[in-house]
């Protein structure tokens, strides 16, 4: 299957990454060729096989529903790119 | 007595305990090291002050008597594992100045055993590559170089630094994570031994993230039995990672008998590719001989949806990549690009901070995540992965391991494969296949090719029996009697 320039921007628009034209241009063939590739699965009888998920056969614990982290919003602001008054600050979202 | 940086582990460990030299000296004959190799490009970031301070702490421990398992082994760290108060980055630009104020937890358990970090090193950009050209801060120089030719080959990848590292003798031993083949590629390609143990047995926790079914950290060194080492110190059960087994922790090291009496050893008769280098076939066979005549049995076993491994593989990790690295928005960390705009800043921000290797498997993954195409790609993958893990499980009814190549080729030409990503991919031919079904694979220097270059054989074991792995891979390495060094290492004066 081959990808043509308007479905690699919707890909581009959902993976949130902009791409100038010329790189929707560099990228379509080059997704269509993995996309090509990848598309051999389609030939696999894979008729009441479930999907696998989790590789190993160890079932994940559950810990108790309780606080058990937190209380040091210095250190999670620590790299925030811009913060003020321990809160991370975005450009302006609603007029 | 040799120089301190041709040492093992065990042995330094033992040279501790004698008082031979001190920790502070060992560290020291490797930050030396570190300088002298700075072209290879294999560090981000360096940690000479870290190293010395750690290793003075080291000396007061042993001296006292209160010494760890590692403790005074001065270690490299793939730039993947957070390390508190030292920037990481994962070689991408949008977390470049990133300072973690945690710790991961396998970071963590090596230093709680006295291991010395001397600094983070290089990979492909969020683990993405099979030749650590993808990094914002540039190729790895593998140490090894074709006899009579100095063009500069890559080291493999992802965790490249790690490997050149251990290669070129700036560290003993060094971690990895594998989540298609970057520590038993980058191994081979190095001349040295790395393994990828269960999927679970270390945590994932601080680790960055890539494609979570199947990321694993590992271990890099200069034999089979630091490896175990190692492994041993980073294993085990945390809290924070539900991913990570309750199981105890063997003493991986105890596993090196040399007794294969009885051991049956598969040989994938689907690994047999067309266009396998006559030299790689060559090097498997002697290593089935070495197993046979240390009194394995050999017998060839099948695992048929081989084929489809590579394909599967190029749905399930971008689509768990373009799902994890959406938490790179310009937010709460790392690089922003200055905008007034919300969607612009997440958009400009992940153009700019992500290469194109990682760029192009966040828009696969997107694609095949999206609506529409979710079955097709997605959940069709994931069913091609439980094939494949049954092949494995039906295979190791007959066999206790398997024994392949580890990599289709040596070590290549930096920029070479580099016009196709296909073609880039299927250097993971080997070893995405146990990757998808979490198996424990381990990479052994066993020969060279014509042009001098090393070459690993792989041996891959049942879940949660690295022990066997361990202890084929032992025989395997007593018989290769690598004994090879890059000529960068051998060509260098010696002090």
């Amino acid at each position: 299957m081959s990808l043509d320039k308007e479905s690699v921007k919707k890909v581009a628009s959902l993976a949130r990454i902009r791409m100038s034209d010329e790189e929707l241009e560099r990228m379509m063939p080059q997704l269509s060729k993995i996309i090509g590739f990848v598309e051999q699965l389609a030939e696999v009888n894979t008729d009441n096989v479930e999907p696998l998920a989790n590789v190993v056969d160890i079932t994940p614990e559950l810990r108790k529903d309780v606080v058990n982290d937190g209380g040091y919003a210095d250190k999670i602001l620590e790299n925030a790119p811009e913060e003020t008054q321990g809160y991370f600050v975005v450009p302006k979202v609603v007029e | 007595m040799s120089k301190l940086t041709d040492l093992t582990i065990a042995s330094a460990l033992t040279g501790l305990d004698n008082k031979d030299f001190t920790a502070v000296e060992l560290a020291q004959a490797h930050i030396d090291a570190m300088a002298e190799h700075s072209a290879l490009n294999a560090f981000i970031t360096e940690t000479p002050d870290i190293a010395l301070k750690q290793a003075e702490s080291s000396d007061k421990r042993r001296a006292s008597g209160d010494a760890g398992a590692l403790d005074g082994i001065p270690l490299a760290i793939k730039d993947l594992f957070c390390t508190n108060g030292v920037q990481t980055t994962a070689a991408s630009r949008i977390l470049e100045g990133f300072i973690p104020q945690y710790e991961s937890t396998v970071t963590q358990k090596l230093f709680d055993d006295g291991a010395v970090m001397l600094g983070k090193t290089n990979l492909d950009e969020f683990a993405m590559g099979s030749s650590n050209t993808t990094s914002y801060y540039g190729n790895v120089i593998n140490p090894w170089k074709r006899e009579g030719d100095d063009t500069d080959l890559t080291p493999g990848g992802s965790s490249g630094g790690s490997a050149a590292a251990v290669a070129a003798q700036i560290c003993m031993g060094a971690t990895g994570t594998d989540t298609g083949g970057s520590i038993r590629q980058p191994a081979s390609f190095c001349g040295i031994t790395g393994m990828k143990p269960t999927y679970g047995r270390c945590s994932r926790w601080g680790t960055i993230a890539f494609a979570s079914s199947l990321d694993q950290a590992g271990t890099f060194a200069r034999s089979v039995e630091d490896n175990a080492l190692l492994l041993r110190s980073m294993s085990g059960h945390d809290p924070k990672d539900s991913t990570s087994a309750n199981k105890s922790v063997p003493d991986f090291a105890a596993a090196l008998t040399g007794d294969i009496k009885g051991k049956v050893i598969g040989i994938p008769k689907e690994y047999r590719v067309d266009g396998m280098p006559e030299e790689i076939s060559a090097l498997w066979q002697r290593g089935i001989e070495w197993l046979e005549s240390a009194g394995a049995t050999t017998i060839e076993v099948s695992l048929p949806h081989t084929h489809y491994a590579l394909a599967t593989y190029y749905v399930i990790a971008p689509a768990e990549a373009s799902s994890n690295l959406a938490r790179y928005d310009g937010v709460r960390f790392g690089h922003r690009a200055k905008e007034d705009d919300l969607t612009d800043m997440y958009e400009i921000t992940r153009a700019e901070g992500f290469g194109e290797e990682v760029k192009r498997r966040i828009m696969i993954g997107t694609y095949a995540l999206s609506s529409g195409y979710y079955d097709a790609y997605y959940i069709k993958a994931q069913k091609v992965r439980r094939l494949i893990s049954q092949d494995f499980l039906s295979a190791f009814e007959k066999c206790d391991a398997l024994l392949t190549p580890t990599a289709p080729s040596s070590a290549f030409a930096i920029g070479e494969n580099e016009d196709d990503p296909i073609k880039m991919y299927l250097n993971d031919v080997f070893t995405v296949p146990a990757s998808l079904a979490g198996l424990p694979g381990i990479s052994i220097p066993a020969g060279v090719d014509a042009q001098g270059l090393p070459l690993g054989l792989q041996v891959i074991g049942r879940p949660w029996d690295e022990e066997t792995v361990f202890k084929v891979a032992g025989v395997v390495e007593n018989l290769a009697q690598f004994a090879y060094v890059p000529q960068t290492v051998k060509r260098l004066p010696h002090d």
